[in-house]
């Protein structure tokens, strides 16, 4: 249901008309509800921005929240939610925050008059919708946070280590799915151009579990570096692992593995170590 | 049309290839390159490929042919500097370049290379042992 002109303009007045007394019952009403955890003098700034944004967006005509003259009003409440949001308090407080002008401005209204009260289902229906507009600006910040940290994660549990002259390794930590794999290809290949290593170690110690799908992922990093003239170990096999692997039949081919990062290191350094007294 | 430059080295061709390569222009290398060989008596051919975006099939096929020809020439050819990108697609595509050495960068390339050769020229001179007399002897 639409606010009709009317209705917003003499809703604009009331709030002007009130302004006080209703910022103060609605920062009271906020405040019950976050019990505490955000200070009085805050959320009473907060209220009083709302309440001009409100007011200003009704004044110019806004019917509902979607409309162009209650775009400042919706930047608030977004800016509003996204910071309620990083505070980690819940949806529910936050929508809270925005449907307590209810009951403030009911409190300042004049209940004997019907037409007032008519005016008054209007403004809740505009104020619900506004409250609907909070929560999903809460549910997209919110969701921007778990973006950002599944993000950071991923760069946190892919290091590259150099291990030795022209030795680089790459401990893998955790499960290996397609997204990790392919971060974790592309940084290991890099790595090889970066310092020059010819060697590198995968060292999958950490890794819970190998099926055909890790297999193939590591399978194809190891290719991958033998393109570009590098040659790859595979460490930290764990007997349960060694036996999934023969069990699913997944051949490493002409792939070294070793059982154990030390193993690995001193294979590859008795490799580099037999090149030079070729030389 | 454009040509890819063939530096000589030592006893080792450089080809550094700086642009993506259409057909025509790789198999005017694939030409120039066993001419050069022959001329210059080169063992060695390193192709560097750190400047190319793509490789498709066709550029995979050129490099393995040269590598075929330049063996048969008596030089050994070592693919330098592939990027990670180039590799990975590669890789997806199924197409692991057969027949083709690679390394890292030119440096580590030619390390490979004179390394291989003084291999060779170890088990020359192995043979070459049985009948020292003939060597020390002048």
């Amino acid at each position: 249901m639409a606010l009709s002109s009317d209705e917003g303009s003499r809703f604009a007045d009331l709030l002007k008309g009130h302004e006080e007394a209703v910022g103060a019952a609605w920062t009271e009403q906020i405040a019950a509800t976050l019990r505490g955890r955000l200070s009085h003098a805050e959320l009473q700034r907060q209220t009083t921005e709302l309440q001009k944004g409100f007011q200003s967006a009704l004044a110019g005509g806004a019917q509902d929240i979607g409309d162009d003259a209650a775009a400042e009003l919706r930047a608030q409440l977004s800016d509003l939610s996204s910071a309620r949001a990083r505070q980690g308090f819940t949806a529910n407080e936050t929508a809270i925050s925005v449907f307590a002008l209810k009951d403030a401005v009911l409190k300042v209204l004049d209940n004997g008059d019907p037409n007032v009260l008519r005016d008054y289902v209007a403004f809740s229906a505009f104020i619900d919708r506004a409250g609907l507009f909070t929560f999903d600006s809460y549910v997209r910040a919110r969701e921007e946070l778990i973006a950002d940290q599944a993000e950071q994660l991923l760069e946190l549990s892919t290091p590259v280590v150099k291990l030795w002259d022209g030795v680089v390794a790459v401990p893998l930590v955790g499960t290996l799915d397609s997204a990790r794999a392919q971060v974790v290809m592309e940084r290991l290949l890099q790595t090889l151009v970066d310092t020059g290593s010819p060697y590198a170690i995968i060292d999958i110690t950490g890794v819970p579990a190998v099926d055909t799908q890790v297999a193939q992922h590591i399978l194809k990093t190891v290719v991958a570096a033998r393109l570009m003239g590098a040659d790859c170990i595979i460490s930290g096999i764990r007997p349960q692992i060694a036996q999934t692997i023969v069990a699913l039949g997944i051949e490493f081919g002409d792939i070294a593995t070793k059982s154990s990062l030390a193993d690995a290191l001193r294979h590859v350094i008795r490799l580099t170590g037999t090149k030079r007294q070729e030389r | 049309m454009e040509r890819v430059p063939v530096l000589k080295i030592g006893d080792i061709l450089l080809v550094s290839i700086q642009d993506d390569m259409e057909d025509q222009v790789a198999l005017q290398l694939q030409e120039d390159l066993a001419d050069r060989i022959v001329a210059t008596g080169s063992h060695g051919v390193i192709i560097d490929i750190s400047a190319l975006d793509i490789v498709d099939s066709f550029v995979g096929r050129t490099l393995a042919t040269i590598a075929g020809v330049s063996k048969v020439l008596d030089a050994e050819t070592v693919v330098v500097g592939m990027r990670p990108a180039v590799a990975i697609t590669l890789v997806e595509l199924g197409l692991s370049l057969p027949g083709i050495r690679t390394a890292l960068n030119v440096e580590l390339g030619m390390e490979m290379l004179a390394r291989q050769r003084a291999a060779e020229e170890d088990l020359g001179i192995d043979e070459g042992e049985d009948d020292e007399p003939a060597v020390t002897v002048p």
